[in-house]
């Protein structure tokens, strides 16, 4: 108690020396804290927005596919299960048929996937609905991204090429009736959705389907047709958890970087500390501390930074962190190229275990920090030490 | 004085390595100081005063012989209890004052009587006390880069007192002080041993406290060659 007290005393008499390292730390606290929570928010809302956009509950996939092989497509088509007509019906599942096309944007060719969907779903968040609009057109949706890359807008007609069932091309106008905004790759870069019975009929695939994607509610447990499989959440999220873990073990060495700066503010305050204090570290023990209870001192002086950091921090750092949770963190542009998915603005997901974790590693560093340097005091001759002759 | 010595030196020798060989600071001292004693080491600069006083202090041990301070023999004692007697027994004075300075007046005081665990309230009160001895009440709140060096000496005083030490060492306490400062600090220390019965052990060459001693022990080259009570 003696030694917390006197190295409080120390710290708060030592003035703008002790402010400056713990306005540092403060600082650094309060953006790792940030950055962690902002990593977490974007991981949080990326999983989300795939499974609200993409996923669903699960998907149910023809045999044949994989969405990372093109060329799977052309034999992943099969008829619709009738098992599904009532849930297709009432919306809780959404068949999906994908083929290769090409569209051609201001005369250049582009490659997308055609996408088929029944326009009853709700399922996912795409807009559907839209696709309904009684038309001799055919009515088609794309995302922002795609607008943007293809400078379509709302009312453009663009050609589409496709292959049907038997492999002879064809070509069409489509209208598009909507531009929606999606942060999700999968749903939105590079794809054109269109009425599943539309497509089925331009491929000449009645009643086929690539997948089918379940509600979130929606829990199947029956056996499936033979040459449809299901897909879960564990097997759908696996790229995404991947992805995840790999941009977190990126995010510690930003962490890293800044806790090392950190860290050496505290040894450099700590080192010229005993260096310049030789003469007081003497006198401590003229008066009767033990060489221990010196280094004991000191080593709480440093470690109180962080503490001092955290409490302090508080003053700044509560207020910024709840302006930035309501507020958001609006990311750079050209960062929705990045694979993953991710909105314009992120919203921090702060916790208790991640803030509590974040200030425990910042006390307990800071502590093993202040105590290497004070180590050299258990070295000192006294007598030369009250005279503050350099040792 | 044999039987009531709080400081017994028996044949105390002091070696300090240099280069490859050694330099003999004590060599063969034979003393005892008396409870209430005002007595000083007295020789110029080499002699070996600030060495005995060290030795006296425990903060450094005789290469050989004896030095038995309150009881205990400060060369077989472990660096914790040489702590505990200099925190429970033993005040100091230095000539550099040694204040802490980030601390005021009021906290250097207080310093010696934190470590041993006093209440707040005794606490304030042997404070309070302390700096009415050495007249400094009213530069409480003062850190030492606001006092005098005078000023800065008798807080010095007040720290090495506030726990009513039984021994007191004075490391040229007069050195960076002037003639008028000088005696105000002496004759406050000469009240507080004839007050509070302590006893004061000067290592000075300085003539204004050399004049206050009632013992002087002159050292020459590490030897006591003079030891006369007035």
């Amino acid at each position: 108690m003696t030694a917390i007290k006197l190295a409080l005393r120390n710290l708060i008499g030592a003035g703008l020396r002790t402010w400056l390292s713990v306005a540092v730390l403060a600082v650094i606290l309060i953006l790792v804290i940030w950055q962690y929570a902002i990593i977490d928010g974007w991981d949080r809302m990326a999983v989300r927005d795939m499974i609200d956009w993409e996923i669903g509950g699960g998907q149910i996939w023809t045999g044949e596919y994989d969405p990372f092989d093109p060329f799977t497509l052309e034999d992943s088509h099969k008829a619709i299960p009738g098992s599904f007509n009532e849930e297709i019906a009432n919306g809780k599942v959404a068949p999906i048929l994908i083929t290769q096309a090409s569209i051609y944007p201001g005369g250049n060719i582009m490659s997308i996937l055609l996408k088929g969907i029944d326009t009853r779903q709700q399922v996912s968040k795409l807009p559907t609905g839209k696709l309904t609009e009684e038309s001799e057109d055919i009515p088609a949706i794309i995302a922002s991204t795609m607008a943007r890359d293809t400078r379509l807008n709302i009312g453009d007609y663009i050609t589409v090429r496709w292959r049907d069932v038997d492999g002879t091309f064809d070509a069409t106008e489509v209208k598009i009736v909507d531009v929606f905004r999606c942060d999700v790759p999968a749903v939105s870069n590079g794809q054109m959705w269109v009425p599943l019975d539309k497509l089925q009929e331009m491929t000449q695939m009645p009643g086929e389907a690539t997948l089918l994607v379940l509600d979130q509610d929606y829990k199947w447990e029956g056996d499936l047709e033979k040459g449809w499989i299901l897909r879960d959440h564990e097997f759908l999220l696996k790229e995404m958890n991947e992805m995840i873990r790999m941009k977190k073990v990126g995010g510690s060495i930003f962490y890293i970087i800044l806790m090392l700066l950190a860290m050496l503010a505290i040894f450099d305050t700590q080192v010229l500390s005993i260096f310049r204090r030789q003469k007081e570290i003497g006198t401590y023990m003229a008066m009767g501390m033990t060489r221990s209870q010196v280094v004991r001192l000191f080593t709480i002086e440093g470690a109180m930074h962080s503490i001092l950091a955290v409490t302090l921090g508080a003053i700044p750092g509560i207020p910024f962190l709840y302006w930035m949770a309501q507020k958001g963190y609006a990311m750079p542009a050209g960062s929705d190229s990045m694979g993953l998915p991710i909105a314009d603005t992120i919203y921090p997901a702060y916790s208790v275990g991640l803030i509590l974790s974040v200030m425990m590693l910042v006390v307990i560093t800071t502590t093993i920090v202040s105590y290497l340097p004070s180590r050299k005091i258990s070295k000192m001759n006294p007598t030369e030490a009250i005279k503050g002759k350099l040792q | 004085m044999e039987n009531n010595a709080i400081v017994k030196i028996n044949g105390l020798v002091k070696r300090f390595p240099i280069g490859g060989g050694f330099f003999t600071a004590l060599n063969g001292i034979d003393l005892s100081f008396g409870k209430g004693e005002f007595a000083g080491l007295v020789g110029p600069s080499g002699s070996g005063k600030t060495t005995m006083l060290n030795i006296i202090g425990s903060l450094d041990g005789p290469t050989e012989g004896k030095a038995i301070v309150l009881g205990q023999s400060v060369g077989e004692l472990s660096h914790k209890k040489a702590a505990r007697l200099r925190k429970e027994n033993l005040g100091f004075i230095f000539q550099t004052y040694n204040l802490l300075p980030v601390y005021t007046v009021f906290e250097n005081v207080e310093f010696p009587l934190l470590l041993l665990d006093m209440s707040p309230q005794d606490r304030k009160q042997a404070v309070q006390e302390a700096l009415a001895w050495v007249g400094l009440t009213d530069k409480v709140k003062s850190r030492p880069a606001q006092l005098s060096g005078g000023e800065c000496q008798r807080v010095a005083i007040a720290r090495a007192m506030v726990k009513k030490p039984q021994l007191v060492l004075a490391d040229e306490p007069t050195a960076n002080l002037d003639a008028a400062n000088s005696h105000h600090i002496l004759q406050t220390m000469e009240n507080l041993n004839r007050e509070l019965q302590t006893t004061f052990i000067f290592a000075t060459h300085d003539d204004k406290v050399i004049q206050y001693l009632r013992r002087k022990i002159s050292l020459e080259d590490g030897k006591v060659i003079k030891d006369e009570t007035s």
